[in-house]
């Protein structure tokens, strides 16, 4: 034991980071063995990847609210009301003014979409930063407020169908990079993480101070790359169903080869924008001002008050932010049923809290990373569709899932109380 | 020493605070209070808890804001509306509570709200890391944990951070707040022998106390407040101990002293 924490500090890894690995993977093992080997298979790791990229995406924005000792409770009503907007704005507003399945009509809406989110954040934003209203309290009734709102968008009918191209933004079966995208995408986030531990490493030989020996380097950056290519590998080991790949070479006017067509799904556009967005998110909080003054504010808000920090200015943009995110997370939801009803992303606001929390950050805020978080989304969406493979209720589903969230936290608890933190 | 403070006085007072009153609630806090500090100058400010010290100090750092009255700053008004106006004036402050983010490393506090970033905005937190070995190094050489966050540190190493944030920005003007209350006596000393070699560096230091004892020890003059009012300054030189009890308790001046 005392030998892998000297390894791990030598290798400056996240112990608890590793530990919510490891559970990860203990949980998909358990589902695999149970389910006689159906739960690790690329078509269902896709899926999975699939149904968490919406609480993922809010998720990220759930750890800096929560980072800054807020909370917010209308992050699945918002989604809603924003999925409803861009339901009717793809299926109604648009189409007579640019024609059916106009190609600028996905990317109005998902701006649409964009600003309707961070409009909604920005006013819980107001009302929690400005007037004082406790974020409890505010997001409580925003859980309501939104919710009843995203039935008035169109009196409780579902919108549908979506515009084309709006829906591969929910993955879906053609909402992929394919292989050769899934390759390129692979060999980009290797060259970042190459770059950033090389940029990182000189800055620290710039001043002279101590650094991570090079074979501890190797290690890292290592795994890290051969763990990017595993992904990309499994994703495009996933080959598409027969049906939809035929479809798709008649619309494209592809000849059918005589063996069968036998395309890779690749990695799911969803889940490269969960990607994106963690790495701008990871940015944002660990590298720039923004991040440091939402980790200030949670670690003690007098000192970042005296420190010249805005902190009702800072609070009003985590929430326009959080927002916003709601926004791309109800592109993805939407776009992954391919309609908009009016109870899209209930319950999501737990789901994301839970995620939040069992990925490591703390209610009493100060603490928390987005990596964690995430991971904390994909551990409670396999427990979910884990259970669902093995024919588990509903009501089943979430008697586990919340015994998980309590007993990781509490883990979690003993764990950094060993430590002495 | 009588004669470095007469000749500093020729020249205008590097902070003037002149009848300042802040109130909260129907409560008068502060009320029409004057005092000044001149370079190379101690001036310790002492009372009763409640007494109005910590409000009166908190307008200069910029944390309260005045009702009345108004601030000069080497002979010309300066308005300080926020802590960052302060700090534009080189007003540092150490407050009682340190006001360190328990949650950040040493660098992070030294530069919280200055922080140095690079071209694109990232953080330079080599510069950052760099700069504060500097001023630790100076200030509490046994100082490592740059990278732990502070609240793992003891009460003298957080002390340290909070009184490098000051000295590495250059202050002209440093409030220190209560500075040795949650020291050991060696820790204290350490600080004690820092504010003389600040003052010989002539800055110009406030230093609010309970402990009369390291008041008279350490500042030039004496400001006694009670009551939210100003009771009266007075050159420590020419005051006992008991004058200034006197003064805290009683709320009058001396008489040997009331000619100031």
């Amino acid at each position: 034991m005392n030998l892998f924490r000297r390894l791990f500090a030598r290798l400056e890894i996240d112990e608890r980071l590793l530990g919510m690995l490891i559970s990860l993977v203990v949980i998909w093992i358990g589902f695999h063995i149970a389910s006689d080997g159906k739960f690790i298979t690329p078509r269902n790791l896709y899926n999975l990847g699939n149904q968490t990229a919406s609480v993922a995406v809010m998720a990220i924005g759930m750890v800096m609210v929560i980072i800054v000792r807020h909370i917010d409770l209308s992050v699945g009503s918002m989604l809603g009301v924003t999925a409803m907007v861009m339901g009717v704005v793809q299926a109604t507003l648009l189409p007579p003014l640019l024609g059916y399945g106009h190609p600028a009509i996905w990317i109005i809406t998902v701006l649409a979409g964009i600003l309707c989110g961070a409009l909604l954040g920005g006013l819980n934003g107001y009302i929690i930063g400005y007037l004082g209203v406790p974020s409890f309290v505010v997001t409580l009734g925003g859980l309501l407020i939104w919710r009843g709102c995203a039935w008035w968008v169109t009196y409780g009918q579902t919108v549908a169908p979506l515009d084309q191209t709006f829906t591969l933004l929910g993955g879906g079966v053609y909402g992929t990079l394919r292989e050769t995208g899934s390759w390129i995408a692979a060999g980009i986030a290797i060259a970042i993480i190459v770059w950033a531990a090389q940029r990182q490493r000189r800055q620290r030989i710039r001043f002279g101070f101590p650094i991570r020996p090079v074979w501890a380097e190797a290690v890292v950056v290592g795994t890290t790359c051969l763990f990017v290519l595993a992904f990309a590998a499994t994703m495009i080991a996933y080959e598409m169903p027969e049906v939809a790949a035929r479809r798709l070479a008649e619309e494209m006017g592809w000849a059918i080869p005589e063996a069968g067509l036998h395309l890779a799904e690749g990695i799911a556009i969803p889940v490269l924008i969960v990607v994106v967005l963690a790495v701008a998110g990871s940015i944002l909080l660990n590298n720039m001002r923004f991040g440091r003054y939402v980790f200030a504010m949670g670690g003690n808000p007098e000192a970042a008050n005296l420190a010249g920090i805005d902190i009702r200015r800072m609070t009003f943009w985590v929430f326009v932010l959080m927002g916003a995110l709601c926004g791309i997370a109800a592109v993805i939801a939407s776009a992954r049923l391919q309609s908009a009803g009016n109870s899209i992303g209930t319950n999501d606001e737990l789901k994301t809290i839970a995620a939040v929390v069992i990925g490591g950050a703390s209610l009493a805020g100060g603490s928390g990373t987005i990596i964690g978080a995430i991971i904390g989304a994909v551990v409670i969406q396999s427990l979910q569709s884990g259970m669902s493979l093995l024919g588990f209720d509903a009501s089943l589903q979430n008697i586990v899932t919340g015994l998980v969230l309590v007993v990781a936290v509490y883990v979690d608890m003993l764990y950094q109380r060993r430590r002495g933190v | 020493m009588s004669d470095q403070v007469q000749v500093n006085q020729a020249k205008p007072p590097l902070v003037e605070m002149r009848h300042i009153s802040v109130s909260f609630g129907g409560i008068r806090a502060v009320d029409d209070c004057s005092i000044d500090l001149y370079p190379g100058e101690v001036v310790g400010l002492v009372g009763h808890n409640a007494a109005g010290k910590s409000t009166l100090i908190k307008v200069l750092s910029g944390a309260y804001h005045a009702d009345a009255g108004e601030i000069w700053i080497d002979g010309k008004p300066a308005p300080i509306h926020s802590a960052r106006d302060a700090r534009n004036y080189n007003i540092e402050t150490i407050y009682q509570t340190l006001a360190l983010a328990d949650n950040l490393d040493a660098c992070a506090n030294l530069f919280l709200g200055r922080e140095l970033v690079q071209t694109g905005g990232l953080l330079d937190e080599a510069a950052m890391e760099d700069a504060t070995r500097k001023v630790m190094k100076r200030l509490n050489p046994n100082f490592v944990k740059f990278h732990a966050p502070v609240s793992v540190l003891s009460g003298g190493q957080r002390q340290s951070v909070a009184i490098a944030r000051a000295v590495h920005f250059n202050a002209r003007i440093l409030i220190m707040d209560e500075p040795t209350a949650a020291l050991g006596v060696q820790e204290a000393r350490g600080v004690h022998e820092l504010i003389r070699q600040l003052r010989r560096e002539g800055l110009g230091i406030f230093l609010i106390s309970h402990d009369l004892h390291d008041v008279f020890d350490l500042s030039d003059r004496i400001s006694v407040m009670k009551n939210g009012k100003m009771v009266g300054t007075v050159h420590t030189k020419d005051v006992t101990k008991d004058d200034v009890l006197g003064m805290i308790i009683l709320g009058k001046l001396p008489p040997a002293a009331a000619r100031q």
